[in-house]
């Protein structure tokens, strides 16, 4: 099959980018569409070219490294799938395709579809853990977890850190993500003690991002490859809201009483 | 070459105990005076660099991916092994212990898979109090399932993506630290050299992948997890961005490397579909616990699997093997799909691939049941072939997975250079000539978690370590090193991509150094590579610049590694004269067509020496002898 790719060419965060025209030829259906890029890269580099960036590893759904904004939908047309596990079956002969990086404030350009994520690990480190140091744990069977528990926080867990949920939103919200961290562990019953400072500090620092508010488009939970429920965000609000009242409980040190 | 393993004299069970107190120790206060270079944020980096740093050293972690939760331990579906007999049906610390030795087919070292196997409950412990998600019964406690190379239900698993959520629980308590200010993470920064002052691992030379900017960085210690070399192949399950280069650079420094023929062939991997193939996606082995591996008994039955009768199909694991049938370790399982599919009764478009098959499973447990244990690998299988695993057998090929070899290590993780430890799929320490499945999680986190934090003090608390600076020669003289490197990519005007030599590299190696090698094949290959390897430094073209951020740099610099290791794995392959685990020569095999050792003069590690450009590489060895576990033929019949 032939399909038109128009991609983002940008050259760093600092300059302008523009959709370039690029048209691939001889493409198999079979190919993931990753590898479609691969070829179109291959030629570039041939023709003298600079190929297009774009952030990739695993090349299995899992890593959270790609992602691109295809035809107007994070990841592409296929519900549920990363950008890496698309493939070309999804587009017919002759279909005009077009390549966008992820665009949100906290997600600079770096180089073409390649965007800094890096907010989005320090939304982690702000609270996204259990502060179990090595060594310090019990038994693994000594806290029974209620299965339906357990699987739910499996669901949020789930979570490949991609960034589409972001992408997706028109107010560039990094709710889906947040709330999924904070559910998995705040589901679990080692999450407890740490539970209301976890969401604090995770809602804090996801405002200090730069990240917006929302104001339940949804998009997120339609584009995100890992299907994450849209509850997780009800759970982020609802625990970030007893860590308010729980404030009035601190001791002037700032520990939670 | 010092091969000195550094095992604790005296019985097996209490080696780690004996030797964890007799290690001299460094004082908390000492702690943070001390600066630690940790290479990779996979399971072993990561739980590493957080378990260094809440001891209270100072850490930094690098890693090329852009954030530490990306590493391709992500990868890893099924589980992770521990002698925890929660299941009642005889597991033991010995027990785990003997089925590795056995499973790695006599080649790894007792003490070290000892130990492994002695911390490998503790791994549970912590990964559960970190809030991985394992999976669970009703009753509220933690859920097994076996394994292939086992008869005990031994493997703790969380979904199929197991390895994403004990790397996440890593990488979270790796963030904790970040925020604490015990580590600094330097993400889409790559090693390209590793730099020794007086002798002794001392710090590294690093290209920040975003502005090109390449920097040393000096400490008292460095840790390489840096994977496994299994893209040497080009297509393989690993990740794209995997390599050789940090662990083949160490080695051009003096780090002796072990093995470096015993590659991983994983049975169950979706197969090739074309020219333009890119890499290859496992299905987790766990599937073989429901799934049964069948061709049809006829070469050339073209019937959709459906309509072939039972009579009509050779489910051979189960013939060949009654004992283990389906869950055969790895290496026996891969042989068993080529030689079917060599006498020509393999499936689908070229005759390469197996049926897995699932319908007495959906039978016995409802499409319910089997979307529970596997939804996710069966979406995933769907997604990529377009074809309804619940329908009709999934088809499946062995494909390149794990590397058993990696650099020499002796009992304290410590390389032939002093002050460079190698963790996890980076050294070759624990499986052997074939790893048990659900078994590389356990090493990377026992590796990172519960031998590092032990072993390094030890060494720190013990050896003198000057000063030094990065701004001193030896630094300087790195970074004009991978300078000088990086122009002369940039400069070639060539007419091959490295993405295509990278493909003729593993075709040859695929062909002649995979699931079976002979000594003229071997031969052929360790003389062509050589070649291969002019060929990329004068027709490689790499496009752009070195200053900023440039893709095409990064991955010719990491083929240009892999050229000159492939050579070394043929000529370990050639060299190591027997059969054993996932080394498969074709000279030496029994009556029934099983890998034949040969442990009169091959019980032992093969480590190489580099000596510099244009000369042979010198092959060591480190005896091995089993103690605890008979040397014995495997039989999994």
């Amino acid at each position: 099959m032939n399909v038109v790719l128009m991609v983002w060419r940008q050259e760093n965060r600092d300059t302008a980018g523009r959709l370039q025209r690029i048209e691939a030829k001889d493409i198999s259906s079979e190919m993931s569409f990753l590898e479609m890029l691969d070829v179109v890269n291959e030629r570039l580099i041939l023709a003298g070219e600079r190929p297009i960036a774009f952030d990739h590893d695993c090349r299995e759904g899992i890593c959270g490294s790609c992602g691109v904004v295809i035809n107007g939908t994070a990841h592409g047309p296929r519900r549920g799938t990363t950008t890496c596990q698309l493939h070309m079956r999804e587009f017919h002969d002759g279909q005009t395709i077009v390549i966008e990086p992820y665009r949100a404030k906290p997600f600079p350009v770096l180089r073409d579809l390649v965007v800094d994520r890096s907010a989005l690990d320090r939304i982690t480190a702000a609270g996204g853990f259990v502060s179990a140091s090595t060594g310090s744990a019990p038994d693994g069977n000594a806290i029974p977890v209620a299965k339906p528990k357990a699987e739910a926080a499996m669901d949020a867990a789930a979570c490949i850190g991609c960034g589409a949920c972001v992408a997706a939103c028109p107010n560039a919200a990094a709710m889906l993500f947040v709330g999924a961290k904070i559910s998995h562990l705040g589901l679990l019953p080692q999450g407890q003690p740490e539970r209301w400072m976890r969401a604090e500090a995770m809602v804090a620092a996801m405002d200090r991002e730069g990240f917006g508010p929302c104001t339940n488009v949804t998009e997120c939970a339609a584009v995100c490859p890992k299907e994450i429920n849209l509850s997780v965000i009800a759970r982020m609000n609802r625990d970030r809201m007893a860590a308010v009242f729980l404030v009035a409980r601190r001791s002037p040190r700032g520990d939670t009483a | 070459m010092d091969l000195k393993a550094n095992v604790p004299s005296g019985p097996i069970d209490t080696a780690w105990s004996r030797h964890k107190f007799e290690m001299k120790l460094v004082s908390p206060a000492n702690k943070r005076k001390y600066n630690l270079i940790v290479v990779g944020s996979g399971l072993a980096g990561a739980s590493a660099a957080a378990s260094l740093a809440e001891l209270g050293y100072e850490v930094r972690c690098f890693c090329y991916q852009d954030s530490p939760r990306r590493a391709h331990s992500i990868g890893a579906q099924g589980g992770i092994n521990a002698a925890k007999n929660y299941a009642n049906d005889g597991d033991s610390v010995f027990r785990l212990f003997y089925d590795t030795v056995k499973g790695g087919d006599f080649r790894a070292r007792e003490a070290n898979v000892y130990r492994l196997a002695e911390v490998s409950g503790n791994i549970i412990d912590q990964c559960v109090a970190q809030g991985v998600p394992f999976a669970r019964e009703y009753s509220g406690y933690l859920a097994n399932r076996s394994f292939g190379g086992a008869q005990v239900s031994r493997t703790f698993y969380a979904r199929g993506q197991t390895g994403q959520q004990l790397l996440l629980g890593a990488y979270q308590a790796l963030s904790r630290q970040i925020a604490a200010g015990k580590v600094t993470m330097y993400p889409r920064t790559e090693m390209l050299d590793l730099v020794l002052v007086d002798g002794k691992a001392r710090g590294i030379v690093t290209r920040d992948l975003v502005s090109g900017k390449v920097e040393s960085h000096a400490g008292d210690a460095v840790i390489l997890a840096t994977g496994g070399y299994g893209n040497v192949f080009f297509l393989s399950t690993n990740a794209k961005g995997s390599n050789v280069t940090a662990i083949w650079r160490a080695h051009k420094l003096g780090a002796g490397f072990a093995n470096p023929c015993f590659t991983q062939i994983h049975p169950t991997c979706i197969p090739v579909s074309g020219d333009y193939q890119s890499k290859l996606t496992l299905m987790s082995e766990s599937l073989r616990n429901d799934g049964r591996v069948w061709v049809p008994t006829k070469a050339g039955d073209n019937r959709k699997p459906r309509d072939i009768a039972e009579g009509d199909r050779d489910y051979y694991l189960e013939r060949r093997y009654p004992a283990f049938g389906n869950l055969v370790p790895r290496d026996v399982a891969s042989r068993a799909a080529k030689a079917v599919c060599d006498e020509g009764k393999g499936v689908g478009p070229g005759g390469r691939s197996v049926y897995l098959d699932f319908a007495d499973a959906i039978k016995r447990l409802g499409e319910g049941g089997v979307r529970e244990r596997y939804g996710n690998l069966f979406d995933m299988y769907e997604r990529i072939t377009a074809e309804d695993p619940y329908k009709g057998p999934m088809r499946i090929y062995p494909a390149v997975h794990y590397a058993m070899g990696g650099l020499w290590v002796d009992y304290n993780l410590m390389s032939t250079i002093p002050g460079l430890f190698v963790l996890g799929e980076a050294n070759f320490s624990d499986h052997g000539a074939n790893r048990l499945g659900a078994s590389a999680l356990m090493q990377g986190l026992a590796d990172g978690y519960f031998v590092i934090p032990y072993t390094i003090g030890g060494y720190l608390a013990s050896t003198k370590l000057a000063k030094v600076d990065r701004e001193g020669q030896d630094f300087k003289r790195a970074e004009v090193e991978v300078n000088e490197r990086t122009k002369r990519l940039l400069g070639n005007k060539g007419k091959r991509t490295a993405m295509s030599l990278h493909r003729e590299l593993g075709k040859l190696l695929w062909e002649n150094c995979g699931m079976a090698r002979n000594a003229a094949g071997l031969r052929a290959t360790a003389a062509r590579i050589p070649e291969l390897r002019e060929e990329f430094w004068s027709q490689v073209i790499v496009p752009g610049s070195g200053s900023d951020l440039n893709q095409a740099l990064e991955y010719a610099g990491r083929v240009a590694d892999f050229m000159e290791f492939g050579e070394i794995m043929c000529l370990d392959a050639l060299e190591r004269s027997e059969s054993c685990g996932c080394h498969y020569r074709e000279e030496f095999q029994t009556e029934e067509g099983e890998a034949k050792r040969n442990d009169a003069e091959f019980a032992h590690v093969a480590v190489w020496e580099y000596r510099g450009p244009g000369q042979a590489e010198r092959r060591h060895t480190e005896p091995l002898t089993f103690e605890n576990v008979h040397l014995a033929q495997r039989s999994y019949k």
